[in-house]
């Protein structure tokens, strides 16, 4: 093999990237789900719900990515799961991401001033009705520029897949570099890839965080 | 279907996963000193009215902050060696982390020095302090003081991210448990097992921190008084 870097190269980078971004947008959409339910139970008024929303998301939040991303693709097999790269994949974003996205929205929820509760309360609403017409549409306001930072971290994340054999786009460069062996010159590439992908999002987080008048600081979590 | 688990071929490992959880802590450690002074001095750049200075620094932190881990270390790892340096796979791998932290850690101080009023600095300037003093008792401590849980937190996720150096063998955690469950066959257990570790091991630095804490910050004030 060898050669130089060619346009099927790029072409095969760009492919990852795409996966990339399904991954992402899966990883979103599962953990945004769970996440959402989590954020439900942290302020449930039940107390074992309460309970046990808060022990998940404290263990997951104690584990890294990339154990249990291991945990799903070679773990669940051993025990008699068979499950392919991208399934392992998106179920563990999906498991770690609604551990994070669960307490953001559990802040925001919280966030919304005690007397907006009270008030609905005063004109007899229901549970129901109190959170998803009176709490929500407010807690969402406040959770947005959070959530759009906390992509980026997803985005960042799905990086890990590659440690399963997932073809996004680390992998790919790491496919690439196997017939090239240019490594220092292809993560370049990867890295400079990513950061195009992740830079448009941190910026408008931040955009958005400013016109919320919030104060700074993206979700914080390295990867 | 199988159902049989077996986690005692994986807990008779047990010095190989303490060895493993040691090196983790001790990665970590490094890590969260080194990255803490890159911090400290990258908050103070980005702060100085020098735009090259205060340019370059941001440029280290948005380009550490939007891109993933496991590519900045492969970057570290083959640019080291694509120089001619050839460093053990636990240097490369503490040096790493200390780039990634030390981005989040300028972050993160940027926004404490920015918490810190004017009237503060005023007020030290109409005392006499020094350039010097007032920028350690004026700003950089009671920044640090309040900023702190944000930096403790930012570790404990250093801590866990610092798994993804297995990727180039270094030899913590996460790499132990991949060569036990490679041994054993046990990949479940083995997994199971880490991660309990893995949440031990962050209880264990956040009542570190939480004791360093009261021992460092012993008036302990209230949390976005204005001050």
């Amino acid at each position: 093999m060898g050669g130089a870097l060619n346009a099927n190269h790029l072409l095969f980078l760009l492919q990852g990237t795409l996966w990339t971004v399904v991954l992402s947008l899966l990883a979103l959409g599962g953990g945004g789900l769970v996440g959402f339910l989590v954020a439900l139970g942290r302020v449930a008024p039940n107390r074992g719900l309460r309970f046990a929303t808060a022990g998940y998301v404290q263990l997951i939040q104690g584990t890294p990515l990339l154990v249990i991303m291991f945990l799903t693709y070679f773990g669940l097999p051993a025990i008699g799961f068979r499950i392919s790269p991208l399934a392992a994949a998106a179920a563990s974003l999906t498991v770690y991401v609604s551990a994070y996205l669960g307490e953001i929205w559990r802040g925001a929820i919280e966030s919304v001033p005690r007397p907006q509760w009270e008030a609905a309360e005063g004109l007899a609403l229901s549970r129901t009705q109190r959170m998803f017409m009176v709490i929500l549409p407010q807690a969402i306001r406040i959770a947005t520029p959070p959530s759009v930072g906390f992509f980026v971290q997803i985005i960042k994340n799905t990086s890990l897949a590659s440690v399963v054999g997932f073809v996004e786009l680390a992998r790919s460069g790491q496919i690439i570099n196997n017939s090239l062996f240019e490594p220092f010159h292809i993560y370049s590439i990867i890295a400079v890839i990513y950061f195009a992908l992740c830079y448009p999002i941190s910026r408008l987080s931040r955009r958005l965080e400013r016109r919320a008048g919030q104060p700074r600081g993206q979700a914080l979590a390295p990867a | 279907m199988n159902l049989n688990l077996d986690f005692s071929v994986v807990l008779e490992r047990w010095p190989s996963l303490l060895e493993g959880a040691v090196l983790t802590l001790e990665l970590a450690l490094i890590a969260t000193v080194l990255g803490g002074i890159v911090g400290i001095f990258g908050a103070i750049g980005r702060r100085s009215g020098h735009p090259l200075i205060s340019g370059i620094c941001g440029a280290y932190v948005e380009a550490i902050r939007n891109t993933p881990l496991l590519v900045q270390i492969f970057l570290v790892y083959f640019g080291l060696a694509s120089i001619g340096l050839q460093l053990s796979a636990v240097t490369v791998a503490a040096l790493a982390l200390t780039i990634n932290v030390g981005a989040y850690t300028t972050e993160i101080m940027r926004a404490g020095f920015d918490s810190i009023h004017r009237g503060q600095i005023e007020a030290g300037e109409g005392l006499g302090l020094s350039q010097a003093q007032i920028y350690w008792h004026v700003i950089l401590l009671p920044a640090l003081e309040r900023v702190y849980p944000a930096l403790t937190s930012q570790f404990v996720l250093l801590m866990l991210a610092s798994s993804v150096t297995s990727q180039i063998s270094a030899e913590e955690l996460t790499a132990v448990a991949n060569y036990i469950q490679s041994d054993t066959y046990r990949a479940f257990e083995t997994y199971i097992v880490v991660a309990l570790l893995y949440v031990l091991l962050s209880l264990m630095m956040r009542a570190g921190f939480f004791a360093l804490g009261q021992l460092i910050f012993p008036r302990r004030r209230r949390l976005g008084t204005a001050l």
